[in-house]
């Protein structure tokens, strides 16, 4: 079985890598998007505080300093959220109007020291709670997104149609004349793939790292075993839409029926959060929402194995799903 | 001078073309051994076809047939397009699932083992882009777990100067020796080739037929489709003939020559053939440019087509072949 497996691998990674027009695409399209970003991105913020409120709701005329004019006042759910979002300086200030009159600060930050003042101004015997934390960019917040699209593409398209065409112009049919499993067959597949998303994601974050820089604070090691758990699942997402058809126009559809929700629910571009309910369990089901959630909780929050330890199992999951799915609709041949 | 002068482009592309054509005297020896194509099976069945039917919503494109191959011969099934020759050699690769009965390799239903031990030519088959020659064989080797080694697969099949070529960048006759050079690598007991050189020009099939011979010699099983009769009478010691999915002769390509014709064929162009002549005592059957008249006394016959005038400058006599038994035993021509 080695044996085989090894065979359609080699080859087929042969295939790819000499198909110097596809691979020098898929190595320039994340770059040139995320350098695009930082440049629209990447500039000076535009002159708004904003304030996170832990409050049951925000009662403007309750407390004077819910009043000052160009501050934007955001509900906050829970202190732990607040509380990383100062530390990441996506909120500026945080204050807690349960009753403690607590707020907490970030002392990195040159937007909260202003608010600061502003907020004892108005309310002198606020208790302060300092913390430290640089600020994350929206490119660093974007960043795990664009590699995740990168994967998304490469791993549906990338195998989808490569599985059509060998349908197609008869290769299968062939290699069904040999001793070849199909479980084989799509092993090979998904671990040919995996190695080439694994070598282009890796070739993207130590190269975008390093001509632009981005914030991570988390294990590379874990990332690692994230990104392969990310993209088997979606490879074999991918098989189980080429397993059976044999059009390219409705692999073409079926394709973008699942790429595009996934562009636009998966988070890749901007945040869920505040979106209803049910578009947040939505967007849950696809993988990519469960890559992107758990490398962000890695890269920006520094989460551990075990906080991300959820949306592992779910990717470890639906890839044997998808798999055993792909393997048992799978067809040799146009009939 | 010249031959220093030669690009290397122009020097391979000579060396091909030489590659391609065959001297007279591997003709004379293709000839000489189709003589001993018509001896009788002497080995138990590798493989046996019973009561196969492969139905289509609107056709049945197999019809019940039955036969089986004896190991080490060539079995040829021969039919015009849409015989149900594909389908049921496809049936017998295990690649189609019959509607109903039946195949065995060496008394068992096909399983693993056949598939080890079969080699297939499709009558179409695409390989792997970006892949060298020698590439896509060692691929097709690496799923077997025997077979035989690369370069000796090169080398049966003359593909040694192609070897380092892109697959795709090959000729029509140069990409149905890899396809025939892959259908070996497991050395296979067994070898089936469908339609092996439809679309190839004249010197490419001949170069073909060798190859083929040369397996045959090797004692390969060989099951073999086609609509070329010469192709069959040359490389096939034993053929079923089928037409609307049915088997309607089968035997040695000479012995069913012998069952179906005691007569010899007189061919003439069809205008040398007056319209007065079609009231003489004659068998005579049109074709498409000729008319042919079949007699066992080719005396009699002679003497009465100079009594009418018939003119004979074009007159051709010959034995009769496997395409005058298609028409004899279905009515129309073999390739329609």
């Amino acid at each position: 079985m080695m044996q085989r497996l090894f065979a359609i691998w080699h080859a087929r990674n042969l295939e790819f890598l000499r198909d110097r027009a596809t691979l020098i695409f898929t190595l320039l399209l994340p770059i040139m998007v995320v350098v695009g970003m930082s440049f629209v991105f990447g500039g000076p913020e535009r002159p708004l505080f904003k304030v996170g409120v832990l409050a049951p709701q925000i009662d403007r005329q309750a407390n004077p300093f819910l009043q000052e004019r160009y501050v934007a006042f955001v509900p906050i759910g829970n202190e732990s959220e607040g509380l990383r979002k100062v530390t990441h300086q996506q909120i500026d200030l945080l204050v807690d109007l349960r009753g403690s009159a607590r707020y907490w600060v970030n002392t990195d930050s040159a937007k909260g020291y202003i608010i600061e003042k502003l907020l004892l101004a108005a309310d002198p015997g606020a208790r302060r709670q300092p913390v430290t934390g640089a600020a994350v960019r929206y490119v660093d917040w974007l960043f795990p997104g664009i590699l995740g699209m990168n994967m998304m593409f490469s791993c549906l398209f990338g195998v989808g149609y490569v599985v059509l065409r060998y349908r197609k112009t008869g290769f299968l049919k062939r290699l069904h004349a040999t001793p070849l499993t199909a479980f084989e067959f799509l092993t090979a597949q998904v671990l040919s793939r995996l190695c080439l998303i694994v070598f282009v994601t890796g070739v993207l974050y130590a190269g975008i790292g390093a001509v632009i820089g981005f914030h991570s604070v988390g294990s590379v090691a874990l990332l690692a075993v994230l990104a392969m758990l990310g993209a088997l699942s979606m490879i074999a997402l991918g098989l189980t839409i080429a397993a059976r058809v044999s059009s390219e126009e409705l692999v073409g559809g079926l394709l973008n029926l699942l790429t595009w929700p996934m562009m636009l629910l998966s988070g890749i571009w901007f945040s869920l959060e505040g979106s209803p309910r049910w578009v947040q369990w939505v967007a849950h089901i696809f993988p990519l929402t469960q890559l992107l959630e758990a490398a962000r909780a890695v890269m920006l929050d520094g989460a551990g194995i075990a906080q991300i330890a959820p949306n592992l199992l779910y990717l470890a999951a639906t890839t044997l799903v998808f798999l055993a799915f792909g393997a048992w609709s799978f067809r040799w041949r146009i009939d | 001078m010249i031959a220093a002068a030669e690009t290397p482009a122009a020097r391979e592309h000579r060396s091909q073309a030489a590659s391609e054509q065959t001297p007279p005297c591997r003709s004379a020896r293709i000839a000489r051994q189709s003589l001993w194509t018509d001896r009788p099976p002497v080995r138990e069945p590798i493989l046996e076809v019973r009561n196969l039917v492969k139905q289509y919503p609107s056709i049945t494109a197999v019809d019940g047939v039955s036969f089986s191959v004896p190991e080490g011969i060539c079995f040829g099934l021969l039919g015009p397009n849409g015989a149900g020759k594909t389908t049921t050699i496809e049936i017998m690769e295990g690649i189609l699932t019959p509607s109903s009965g039946e195949i065995r390799y060496r008394g068992e239903l096909l399983g693993p083992r056949f598939r080890e031990e079969a080699g297939i030519l499709f009558q179409k088959t695409a390989l792997q882009d970006f892949l060298t020659v020698r590439q896509s064989l060692a691929l097709f080797r690496g799923l077997y777990d025997r077979g035989l080694d690369v370069e000796e697969v090169i080398r049966i099949c003359a593909l040694e100067k192609l070897a380092t070529r892109d697959n795709r960048k090959l000729s029509g006759g140069q990409q149905q020796r890899l396809l025939l050079a892959i259908a070996l690598v497991n050395d296979p007991a067994v070898l089936f080739l469908d339609e092996p050189t439809t679309g190839l020009d004249p010197q490419a099939r001949r170069n073909f037929w060798e190859l083929i011979q040369s397996i045959k010699a090797r004692r390969k099983t060989i099951i073999l489709t086609t609509h070329y009769m010469d192709e069959a009478e040359l490389l096939c010691d034993e053929i079923a003939i089928m037409d609307r999915g049915r088997i309607i002769a089968q035997g040695g390509p000479r012995q069913l020559l012998q069952e179906h014709f005691e007569e010899v064929l007189l061919e003439l162009p069809r205008q040398d053939f007056p319209e007065t002549a079609r009231h003489l005592a004659l068998k005579v059957i049109d074709s498409s440019d000729r008319v042919e008249i079949t007699t066992p006394d080719l005396d009699t016959t002679l003497r009465i087509l100079i009594d009418a005038h018939v003119p004979l400058r074009n007159l051709r006599i010959r034995p009769p072949n496997l395409e005058d038994l298609f028409l004899e035993l279905t009515g129309k021509e073999l390739r329609t």
